[in-house]
């Protein structure tokens, strides 16, 4: 039975007007041209000419932003790094919150909600904050330094390179990895463990063929959860990374406040959007799935 | 879970959480360092929070900041409690599928597409670009974290209780007012604190729509942090991160209150 919600509206309005409206304008604007105008760009649409201005509108529309970003070996290069950023760190996110994940669930009941706070409360404070704090630990002069030389280790130079990259994405996306992971190996049944013992099962192999295979709606969802806005991160690679880290997120906010390239930087945020509504679908399905599970 | 924890279970705690926090205590920490360098310690010193006093810029930045937070928050906890409540009891209504996708994706999708989204929109409409615009965008964004923090309490909430009311006499508006919205409270308030915190936090929808005059304390940091260390950012930073733990803190208190509830 479909029927109209009076307690939808305001929200669906809302953000029918400050969420999907403001998508077209920028599916409008990659179609468009650079002008030296303001704002910087044209055709621009002229309701007052009336019918003869949208014919106009829609000629000056083209392909040519996008055939741009095809042939310009740079945005090829940030497409194709941005992946690799984000797929190599959803891998590390994996290998280090599983285990963290783990840990938890298998901690006593009063443990367990103390460590659930202390994951979650990074997450609370600012992300920018504790991006930054990295720039002291990992800057040549920085703590890490600091701390090899005095065990007189050789010191590394991490700051500004792909590397400082890796661990701030990893460093920031860690909680957002382990919650989805707690939340179903909590959920677990202790007795099919004892089962899989009785029937002869060693701990690691009765982890490998119960745990493990029930946790992968919390591996698909946590993986999700942060591959997605990785590839569009821009705080972590301005930050940490070097002038040759590419990545979209800091194309877009390049051609858009520097190079004032705004159908360029539209473009972009086009393909970023193609590439991740397949992702971002999946989540949306897995979600429902565990509510419904619930 | 009767099985206690094993070895390795405890080291990967304790080294997953020392990861998570270490960085963030070196920071509260060298905020109290005399000295300007990071690796040298020179001995307990505030004299980096009295030089955060005098900075005009970073005060007006924060005020600025604030206030954001607060009515956006605001805005993005009554729209939210309204979203949540037509998901949970209205059913299969007409646009729903369309509804809960755009109240979905900007909880994963990256930050910049909604900032310069949200800059063309005010571009289209001819607006000066300030407050007004940056606290719309917040609104909007942190809308959808509310709903979801609205909606998983309201889905365990006796839908018994508002029935009763209704049916010894009260009007549906009355008995959301009376049953529903004092149940659900805990969760109403944790919405508006995630979504105050959300906005407090954001530097990248801000960055693409503020205009002069209207500069937040994240884009204040940022300018500075992109500079190089500096130990008054470090003293902002702890402020910052002592208000929100002292948030949370309370907020957790507060959502324990009600004992003997089934958690949801």
């Amino acid at each position: 039975m479909k029927r109209f919600s009076l307690t939808a509206v305001l929200p669906f309005v809302w953000l029918a007007a400050f969420f999907l409206f403001p998508f077209l304008l920028v599916a409008k604007l990659s179609l468009s041209e650079v002008a030296l105008a303001i704002p910087p760009y044209q055709p621009r649409l002229d309701l007052s000419q009336g019918l003869n201005g949208l014919s106009a509108f829609a000629q000056g529309l083209d392909l040519e932003t996008y055939a741009r970003l095809r042939t310009d070996h740079l945005y090829v290069a940030a497409y194709l790094s941005s992946l690799k950023f984000a797929v190599v760190s959803t891998v590390i996110l994996l290998l280090v919150g599983y285990p963290l994940a783990y840990g938890m669930a298998r901690s006593g009941a009063e443990t367990r909600r103390t460590l659930m706070m202390a994951v979650i409360l990074p997450f609370w404070t600012s992300f920018l904050i504790r991006v930054y704090a990295w720039i002291a630990i990992l800057k040549p002069e920085g703590l890490l330094n600091a701390a090899l030389s005095s065990l007189g280790l050789p010191t590394l130079s991490l700051l500004n390179t792909d590397a400082a990259v890796y661990i701030g994405l990893v460093y920031a996306y860690l909680p957002f990895m382990v919650l989805p992971l707690y939340a179903v190996l909590e959920r677990q049944d202790e007795s099919q463990l004892e089962a899989a013992a009785d029937l002869g099962c060693t701990p690691i192999q009765a982890f490998w063929r119960v745990t493990f295979p029930q946790s992968l709606p919390g591996v698909a969802a946590g993986a999700l959860l942060c591959f997605i806005p990785m590839v569009g991160e821009f705080v972590i690679p301005d930050l940490l990374g070097g002038s040759g880290t590419l990545m979209l997120g800091k194309v877009i906010w390049t051609e858009f406040f520097a190079n004032r390239d705004w159908p360029a930087a539209s473009a972009v945020a086009i393909v970023m959007l193609a590439t991740l509504i397949i992702p971002t679908l999946l989540y949306q399905r897995q979600q429902a799935r565990m509510v419904d599970g619930r | 879970m009767t099985r206690g924890p094993t070895l390795f279970n405890r080291i990967s705690v304790f080294l997953g959480l020392g990861f998570l926090y270490a960085p963030i205590v070196l920071l509260v920490v060298y905020s109290f360092n005399a000295s300007r360098l990071v690796t040298v310690w020179g001995g307990f010193s505030t004299k980096w929070y009295a030089a955060l006093l005098k900075d005009q810029q970073m005060l007006d930045a924060i005020w600025i900041t604030v206030r954001l937070g607060l009515i956006s928050a605001t805005a993005a906890t009554v729209l939210g409690t309204l979203a949540a409540v037509a998901l949970v009891r209205s059913g299969r209504f007409r646009g729903r599928t369309l509804f809960t996708g755009m109240l979905q994706a900007p909880l994963v999708l990256p930050e910049v597409i909604l900032g310069l989204s949200l800059l063309l929109l005010f571009v289209a409409m001819g607006l000066q670009r300030g407050f007004w615009t940056v606290a719309v965008s917040h609104a909007t964004m942190t809308l959808c974290y509310a709903t979801v923090v609205i909606q998983a309490r309201l889905v365990s909430f006796d839908r018994a209780l508002e029935e009763a009311a209704q049916d010894l006499g009260c009007p549906p508006i009355r008995a959301f007012f009376l049953v529903t919205l004092p149940g659900i409270a805990p969760a109403v308030a944790a919405a508006w604190m995630l979504a105050f915190t959300l906005s407090l936090d954001d530097l990248v929808i801000a960055s693409f729509t503020a205009g002069p005059g209207s500069t937040t304390l994240p884009m204040r940091i940022y300018s500075q942090v992109r500079l190089g260390v500096n130990p008054e950012i470090n003293a902002v930073s702890t402020l910052l991160i002592a208000i929100v733990t002292l948030g949370v803190g309370i907020a957790t208190l507060v959502q324990r209150r009600p004992k003997g509830v089934p958690r949801g």
